[in-house]
């Protein structure tokens, strides 16, 4: 017994530093294989709050290029409203809540990451404003992520730049599916994968989102082809996708909620188990 | 005494820790190089201090980089490696002569300085990076990022370090 104390005395600094590698390994080898760790993220009250004020005070200087771009967004929005086939007055009043698929929140970017192999994004919008875990979070140019985690008043968003991430795509005006992945090298480039090769490609066709996934909406914009080639297997294609989004310069985004989500995920649940 | 100390290594911890994650996280050079100028902290903390506390400090400095960029625990566990083998990096830079109580970091030379302080920034890179990546079969690109990522951190550390070198003249 007196030896074994002595060694946990000599020891005892190898053995804390031990302990406290092993605590930071648990937290980075659990989230490896899933999401992001509950605790050691950056939607918290604390960093939350001190990038919140960070921003407030430097997003002063950005306001002018903002306000273009959300003049922009504006200008092509009333565009396709003006030249609807419908009239303007054919719109039924109400919208009946049934009829209703997405919501929509509007919320600012307050920590951007793009360099590492894992990005998340910190928004301003938390559970007090209903956010939940697997919404869909895209700006006025295209798809940036999926929440991840959520506080009170912040959620981390995990970005299309994650080599964890994975969202169904597709090929504007047809419907052949495939997964967008991101390889880390670049940025401004992510691929697609899983596109068979009798699809017809050419360079500059556009990107967008698939209507298999339970979070974003069909035909949100994603990017444009810059170049494609076939994989391994020679049966499929490995494209380079050139985000419309620029990841490095984010301020304005919009959470979207599938009010169906629950829905689906249940009946895909209840069908799974009735095969077995 | 034991206070004054005490406090500046506070206000070293906090400051840090801003300074690294509002702007040098922000500063992607070549879009992709961050330099950590919070091993400083490693660097600057006193030699003759507790080293249970001081690798509990380390461990903390970690954990709140960590919770600010969203890197899992990665900076914890190589903080806490270069906390625990910074007296045998002392020992191999400064030869016994560290162990002396009248040992100052101020009174060695600037060769010797430079080589404890690049070893700790190296060491750190090497962990956090080989975490990050976490394959082999990238070993490339752990490599390539300890190179530059680590000679930007050493160059802003040695930077930081003379503008705010204690010495008096």
């Amino acid at each position: 017994m007196q030896q074994i104390i002595n060694f946990l005395i000599r020891y005892k600094i190898f053995l804390l530093y031990l302990f406290l590698l092993f605590v930071s390994f648990i937290f980075t080898f659990q989230s490896h294989s899933y999401h992001q760790s509950k605790f050691l993220n950056s939607a918290n009250y604390f960093s939350g709050n001190i990038y919140e004020f960070f921003d407030n005070t430097t997003s002063y200087f950005g306001l002018r290029e903002e306000n273009e771009s959300l003049l922009q967004e504006n200008e092509r929005l009333r565009h396709q409203l003006y030249n609807k086939k419908t009239n303007l007055s054919d719109i039924p009043a109400p919208i009946d809540s049934l009829e209703k698929n997405y919501s929509l929140v509007r919320g600012r970017v307050i920590k951007n990451s793009f360099s590492d192999l894992r990005n998340y994004i910190t928004i301003n919008k938390g559970r007090k404003d209903s956010i939940e875990q697997d919404m869909g979070v895209i700006t006025a140019k295209g798809i940036l992520g999926i929440i991840e985690n959520t506080s009170e008043g912040f959620a981390t968003v995990q970005s299309i730049l994650n080599e964890k991430s994975n969202i169904n795509a597709k090929i504007k005006n047809s419907n052949h599916f495939g997964s967008l992945v991101w390889d880390t090298k670049n940025y401004n480039t992510v691929q697609l994968v899983d596109i068979p090769r009798l699809v017809p490609l050419t360079i500059g066709d556009t990107i967008v989102t698939g209507a298999m996934s339970s979070i974003f909406p069909e035909n949100i914009p994603i990017g444009t082809i810059k170049k494609f080639d076939l994989d391994k297997s020679k049966s499929f294609y490995y494209i380079d996708v050139s985000l419309f989004n620029d990841m490095t310069n984010l301020k304005n985004v919009y959470i979207i909620k599938n009010l169906h989500r629950q829905e689906i995920l249940e009946l895909q649940e209840e069908t799974l188990s009735n095969d077995q | 005494m034991i206070n004054s100390s005490f406090f500046i290594n506070i206000l070293r911890f906090t400051l840090l820790i801003l300074v690294q994650v509002l702007v040098f996280n922000r500063l992607n050079f070549f879009g992709y190089i961050n330099p950590m100028v919070y091993v400083l902290f490693i660097y600057w903390y006193p030699i003759k201090e507790n080293r249970t506390s001081f690798i509990l400090t380390s461990f903390l400095l970690g954990f709140f980089i960590d919770i600010f960029s969203d890197t899992l625990a990665l900076n914890a566990a190589a903080t806490v490696s270069i906390a625990y083998l910074r007296p045998a990096i002392m020992r191999f830079v400064f030869g016994v002569n560290y162990e002396f109580q009248s040992f100052k970091l101020n009174s060695t030379t600037k060769a010797q300085q430079f080589t404890f302080l690049a070893l700790l920034i190296v060491i750190h890179h090497v962990i956090y990076f080989t975490l990050e990546i976490f394959s082999i079969a990238n070993i490339l690109l752990i490599i390539q990022k300890t190179l530059t990522i680590g000679l930007a951190s050493i160059i802003l550390c040695l930077l930081f370090s003379s503008l705010f070198s204690t010495k008096k003249e």
